[in-house]
């Protein structure tokens, strides 16, 4: 396969949305002109599972400003009410705790709020389980588990080969619910004229968006234009369109023709926008006294909601990871009264490795070896799983230059020996990994305007992570012209079909159509265009994928501070070393590294979404008590990236780096943490009580 | 009630239901949306803006609260045409990616620089921390403000200022 030499792409070019950005001009969701608009609160069910058997709106609808008081009783009919998340105002059952029973929709966002607590909804409860246990009664088996993988794998004889391996170690691990948490609330803007729908929606995805509300509203795509130019942040939860989206094109069906706008407070987020499932991990890692792995296993326990399955492939990680003749791989799914799971940056590697990653410290200090060391011996020729060679597996040469950058040699193997100053110091390792998605679907146009630029259509979406400059780089260095010739036009379902800013698939994705769409342009018009010239292109589905596992690799060093006397626990450095392919663009790029990393250290110490089993409730649900990491949590972060194009990842040469960063960086923590204090601690996040024994 | 106020320079009067907060004041009345809301619990800082010089959260003010005071928002950082060198912080030091928390921040770092032209890391991560930001992992958003302190109005690196048209371009 041809691939792109580095021209326009590999710049240090600023970003092309910075300028819309700093002048407080780039409009997100709610931020469009909307010609007298109306607002929307919604109200959420106070109980996790039963029937609503009265609504009292009769306060609500007399109330100046208010437009209308929806319930399941007068709400418009869907026409498909299958996905029960999305059916909203459906029916009486109430399936989770902060479900939306009813909404209303008034002048004022003031008014709408009101009206929503002058309504009172009486219910027939009935009991819930609303917390996960590994030993939950009705486990079961899923179909599959997210992105299409078999739900457990195996390979040679598990079991007996742990019965008679020298070194065992047989651990359970638990990562709590998490929450997305973008800094951009889900909003959404819906209006209808006659029979067709324009919606401005904080999505990671416009076409997919309107496919799904399609069929709901029973009409075609082509009668639904989802826009969002800019969306603010996302990290999974706006992959997918939620209920809220729905709720608001349904309003705005009784508006007469008016707009309904909807931006979920933070705390409605918490119930309604997705999070990532709990999960129980139990590994069993078996090897020779000198760390060979012959038997590994990954069995885990996770939830879903009742209403609607999502399954995490968490131990998915452990299929292709390390060399092991003896394998087994298994998901089970508590079916809970929960709100529902959906993704969050890295399902199922993130949990996963921390299950994963932690093990192989545990494993290194049972054999007495080094924890890189360990990886070294275990590190597999070809994928495990498939038999196939990998394309790209650089996660030895990660390791190395990230021991040699980080200073691993200083470490000390005997745990909890450093004290500095009243804080134990430690650090430790971790191995990172996501698989090279791309998706096919994607098609892209180039226009030649009448005043000589270039104009490169293409319904794809940038959350945040540099779409908007990316592309525009990839599209000029197709074209070979500059970025300033360029004139990219992303997030609108009038532009050509895009697939998700997700999976760390976008960049890759998209860009292939681009590169198409220029191939053929420079095929139809020449080097010497005319105004108006148009040519498209489309992505494929990368070939590559029968013949090689397509994965990218990292390393994840960490240095934790744990205080001796108080349990307080610090990242004070961290250090990540990527194989990712092609960096299009080092600026944005970098920060997708750091930002990950970021979010691993929320994931490491912070990041916990607590369950009040009693009540369905998801309790810290806001910012005061749900912590994310803030600028004192997050001191020395570095990234680095090896030099490299990955021509079996497709022309552009790139894997894709969204989600990598977050990968394994729980379990570096936490390994460090051990080597600082001698506690291991297996249950996220590592909060100060932890250390206190 | 009857409210008046100084926004970014423009006497602004308005009939207003007193419960409603400065932020929706901002967005919803004025249209200017360059401040966000992102939390409802005071806590994330995506909504403050510049009360008299100072940063509030607006979305912790009455609209009401803010009668007869000087409004300060994002849009009115740049001026005659120019960017403020906290904004061209921001883009040189790629101090953002989704951009949300971006005016909050910028607004914070314009009163910091006010009171305070040479700061240290220590006094910029102390003034931003009652603000959140899920994307960057916060170093770049501190060199943005080492960038403006070394690069004060007037001086000659700072750029112009787009005019709207332009960076709706941008955004089409
Ligand atoms: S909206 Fe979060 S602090 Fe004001
Ligand atoms: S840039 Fe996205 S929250 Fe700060």
């Amino acid at each position: 396969m041809r691939v792109q030499q580095p021209a326009a792409t590999g710049l240090d070019l600023e970003r092309v949305d910075g300028r819309a950005k700093v002048l407080g001009l780039a409009p997100y969701a709610y931020e469009h002109p909307a010609e007298n608009p109306t607002y929307l609160y919604p109200v959420q069910s106070t109980i996790a599972r039963g029937r609503i058997t009265a609504i009292d709106t009769a306060a609500a609808e007399t109330m100046d400003g208010v437009v209308a008081v929806l319930t399941h009783l007068n709400a418009p009919r869907l026409a498909d009410a299958a996905d029960k998340e999305l059916a909203v105002l459906q029916s009486d059952e109430v399936g989770f705790r902060g479900q939306f029973v009813a909404a209303v929709v008034a002048d004022s966002p003031e008014a709408a709020r009101e009206a929503a607590a002058r309504v009172r909804v009486q219910y027939h409860q009935e009991p819930h389980h609303a917390a996960l246990r590994a030993d939950h009664e009705d486990l079961y088996k899923p179909e599959q588990i997210n992105a299409g993988l078999e739900t457990d794998t195996q390979a040679g004889d598990p079991d007996a080969a742990l019965a008679s391996a020298a070194v065992v170690v047989d651990r359970t691990y638990t990562t709590p619910a998490e929450h997305n948490n973008p800094m951009e609330p889900h909003t959404t803007v819906a209006q209808w004229e006659g029979d067709r729908l324009l919606v401005f929606d904080s999505t990671q995805a416009v076409h997919n968006a309107r496919k799904t509300l399609a069929p709901l509203f029973d009409v075609e795509v082509e009668q639904i234009r989802v826009v969002a130019p800019h969306v603010g942040g996302g990290f999974g939860s706006k992959g997918l369109p939620h209920a809220h989206v729905v709720l608001t094109a349904l309003a705005a069906k009784v508006t007469g023709g008016r707009p309904v706008k909807y931006a979920l407070t933070r705390q409605q987020m918490f119930f309604l926008a997705g999070y990532r499932t709990p999960t129980i991990q139990r590994l069993q890692l078996g090897a020779s006294p000198d760390g060979r792995i012959s038997v590994l296993t990954h069995d885990v326990v996770e939830q879903t909601s009742a209403i609607k399955e999502f399954a995490e492939q968490t131990a998915g990680i452990s299929r292709m990871m390390y060399s092991a003749d003896h394998r087994r791989t298994t998901h089970r799914l508590a079916s809970l009264d929960v709100p529902v799971p959906s993704w969050m940056r890295a399902p199922g590697e993130c949990p996963g490795s921390f299950g994963l990653e932690v093990a192989m410290d545990e494993l290194a200090e049972a054999c007495g070896i080094d924890p890189i060391e360990l990886r070294v011996r275990n590190e597999p020729a070809i994928d495990p799983e498939t038999g196939k060679p990998f394309a790209s597996r650089h996660l030895l040469a990660c390791l190395r230059e990230g021991a040699r950058r980080f200073g691993w040699e200083r470490r000390n193997a005997q745990p909890g020996t450093v004290l500095v100053d009243g804080w134990r110091t430690g650090i430790g390792v971790a191995a990172s990994t996501y698989p090279a998605r791309r998706q096919p679907a994607n098609t892209a146009r180039i226009r030649f305007t009448a005043d000589g630029f270039y104009e490169v259509q293409i319904g794809a979406v940038d959350l945040g992570t540099g779409a908007w400059t990316a592309l525009t780089q990839i599209a000029a260095e197709a074209l070979e012209c500059g970025p300033e010739q360029v004139r990219l036009q992303i997030g609108d379902t009038d532009l050509p079909v895009a697939t998700v800013a997700g999976g760390s698939s976008g960049t890759a994705s998209w860009g292939s159509a681009i590169i198409g769409a220029a191939q053929m342009f420079r095929k139809e018009h020449g080097g010497f265009p005319s105004a108006g010239d148009t040519s498209e292109g489309d992505g494929e589905r990368n070939p590559a994928g029968k013949n090689y596992a397509l994965h990218s690799f990292g390393a994840q060093f960490a240095e934790v501070q744990v205080h001796a006397d108080t349990g307080e626990i610090r990242v004070s450095r961290m250090l990540g070393v990527y194989s990712a392919g092609r960096i299009i663009n080092p600026r944005t790029a970098r920060s997708q590294f750091l930002g990950g990393m970021t979010m691993g250290i929320g994931m490491a110490l912070h990041e916990q979404s607590v369950m009040d089993e009693r009540f369905g409730m998801i309790v810290n649900h806001d910012f005061a008590d749900y912590h994310v990491p803030s600028n004192a949590d997050i001191r020395q972060l570095e990234a680095f990236w090896l030099e490299e194009v990955d021509e079996h990842a497709g022309p552009l040469g790139a894997r894709g780096i969204g989600e990598i960063g977050i990968v394994g960086a729980a379990a570096a923590v936490a390994n460090a943490a051990y080597n600082a204090t001698g506690i291991r601690v297996r249950d996220l996040p590592l909060t100060a009580d932890k250390f206190l024994t | 009630m009857q409210i008046s106020m100084s926004v970014n320079g423009n006497e602004v009067t308005r009939d207003i239901e007193p419960r409603v907060l400065l932020v929706h004041f901002i967005r919803e009345e004025l249209g200017l949306t360059g401040t966000h809301w992102g939390c409802d619990t005071s806590n994330c800082g995506t909504c403050v803006v510049l009360m008299d010089g100072q940063p509030v959260k607006s979305c912790t003010v009455l609209a009401a609260m803010a009668d007869g005071h000087e409004i300060r928002t994002v849009e009115g950082l740049a001026s005659n045409g120019a960017l403020d060198p906290v904004q061209q912080g921001f883009m040189e030091e790629h101090g953002l990616q989704c951009g949300f928390c971006t005016p909050g921040m910028m607004l914070t770092a314009r009163a910091l620089l006010d009171k305070n032209p040479h700061p240290d890391d220590g006094e910029i991560r102390q003034a931003i921390s009652g603000q959140i930001c899920r994307c960057t992992g916060y170093a770049t958003i501190v060199r943005s403000v080492q960038w403006a302190a070394n690069h004060p109005v007037g001086s000659a690196a700072t750029g112009d200022a787009a005019d709207p048209s332009e960076a709706e371009e941008v955004t089409a």
